[in-house]
C-alpha cells in the first residue's frame, strides 16, 4: 500500500486519476474504473445534442468517484473560462482540469493561454489543475498563480509514447520539492506509469492507455500496480547506476 | 403584432421557439432534462435558480452543455 496524498485539502489514497473517454461500452468503463482503484475521474463538457434523446453520462459513473470536469477542446483562455464556469454550474464542483489546446495535430497545450485562464479561475475560487508542457518555469508560474498542483504532459495526448523527457520531470521534481506534480497524458503502458512515478510524480492522469487496451479492466489493474510500484521505488531511493559489474556473491572463497 | 416564434441560436443551430418563454420553459420545449446540465446565454452562465426569471429574446445565443466521456 502506498501513502496517500492531499490535493486542495482532499485526501486521495489512489495516485491514479483516470478518464472516461474512448471506452467501447459503459460496462467496460465501469469495470476499468473499479479495477484501477481510482478515486477521481475526468469528464468533458459538451453541447447537448438537440436532435435526439439525451441520457446522462454521469449516471454511468460510480457515485463515490470525484468528478473532475475538463476544458478539453478549448483553444483560447476565454473558451476555457466559459467551459469551466458551465461545468461548475452543472456539477456544483469548483474543481477543473484546465486544458487550453494550441494545435490540433499535437494537442500540445497553449501555455500562455493556460496561465491567463488559470489566473482568472483561481480568483473565481476554482481548484485549477492545469495541463501544460513539461516546463519548470511554466510550472512555477502556474503555482504562483494559485494552482494547487501542476499537470505536465509525458507525451502528446493519446500517443501512448510514455515519458519523452524524463530529465524535465526530474528537474521539476527536484526544483519544486513541495509541489504536487501530476503527470497528465502520454502514458501507454504500465512501465510508462512506473517510470513517471519513479521520477517523483505524485500521481498520474491517464485515459487512452486504459480505454484502448484490448482488455481495459486488466490494463487498469496493471496501471494501479505500476503506480504503486513506481511510488514505492521512488520513496525507496534507488541504487546508483554504474558502468561495470559489482558482484552480489562473495568473490573470495569460491572453489578453484 | 406579436410574432408566433422567435429565432435563437442554440448550440450553434438556429431554432424557432415560442416568444416570451424563459430558460426553464426552453429546456422543457427542447425536451431536455433539467439536471446536470448548464446554460449560457450570450456567453454568460445563467444560474439554475435564475432560469425561470430569464426570458429568451430574438437573436439570443444560447449554449446548453452536459457531460460526456473525456480525459
Amino acid at each position: 500500500m502506498t501513502d496517500s496524498f492531499q490535493l486542495a485539502g482532499k485526501l486521495f489514497r489512489s495516485r491514479l486519476i483516470i478518464g472516461t473517454g474512448k471506452y467501447r461500452s459503459y460496462q467496460e468503463m465501469q469495470d476499468a474504473h473499479k479495477a484501477s482503484g481510482a478515486e477521481m475521474v475526468t469528464v468533458a463538457v459538451n453541447r447537448v445534442p438537440l436532435d435526439r434523446k439525451v441520457e446522462s453520462f454521469l449516471d454511468h459513473l460510480d457515485p463515490q468517484m470525484q468528478i473532475l470536469p475538463n476544458t478539453a477542446g478549448c483553444y483560447t483562455a476565454e473558451d476555457a473560462l466559459r467551459t469551466a464556469r458551465l461545468a461548475r454550474e452543472a456539477l456544483e464542483t469548483d474543481w477543473v482540469k484546465l486544458e487550453v489546446i494550441g494545435d490540433q495535430t499535437t494537442l500540445f497545450p497553449d501555455n500562455e493561454q493556460t496561465l491567463a485562464a488559470a489566473r482568472v479561475l483561481v480568483k473565481e475560487g476554482f481548484v485549477v489543475l492545469p495541463y501544460f508542457t513539461d516546463d519548470l518555469i511554466m510550472a512555477k508560474k502556474l503555482l504562483d498563480a494559485g494552482c494547487p498542483a501542476v499537470m505536465p504532459l509525458a507525451a502528446p495526448i493519446g500517443s501512448g509514447m510514455g515519458v519523452q523527457n524524463p530529465a524535465n520531470l526530474r528537474i521539476m521534481r527536484e526544483q519544486l520539492p513541495d509541489a504536487i506534480i501530476i503527470v497528465d497524458a502520454g502514458v501507454g503502458t504500465a512501465s510508462d506509469a512506473a517510470i513517471a512515478m519513479e521520477l517523483g510524480a505524485d500521481a498520474i492522469l491517464m485515459n487512452t492507455a486504459i480505454a484502448e487496451a484490448t482488455n481495459a479492466a486488466q490494463m487498469a489493474e496493471a496501471m494501479k500496480l505500476a503506480v504503486q510500484a513506481g511510488r514505492l521505488a521512488y520513496q525507496s531511493g534507488r541504487m546508483s547506476k554504474r558502468l561495470y559489474a559489482s558482484a552480489s556473491s562473495p568473490i573470495q572463497g569460491a572453489i578453484k | 403584432m406579436i410574432p408566433k416564434t422567435i429565432g435563437v441560436k442554440i448550440n450553434g443551430e438556429i431554432k424557432q421557439v415560442p416568444p416570451d418563454i424563459n430558460l426553464a420553459e426552453l429546456l422543457k420545449h427542447l425536451e431536455l432534462p433539467a439536471e446536470r446540465l448548464a446554460v449560457e446565454l450570450n456567453s454568460e452562465v445563467v444560474r439554475r435558480i435564475n432560469w425561470e426569471n430569464v426570458k429568451v429574446k430574438d437573436a439570443d445565443k444560447i449554449e446548453i452543455v452536459h457531460f460526456v466521456g473525456g480525459g
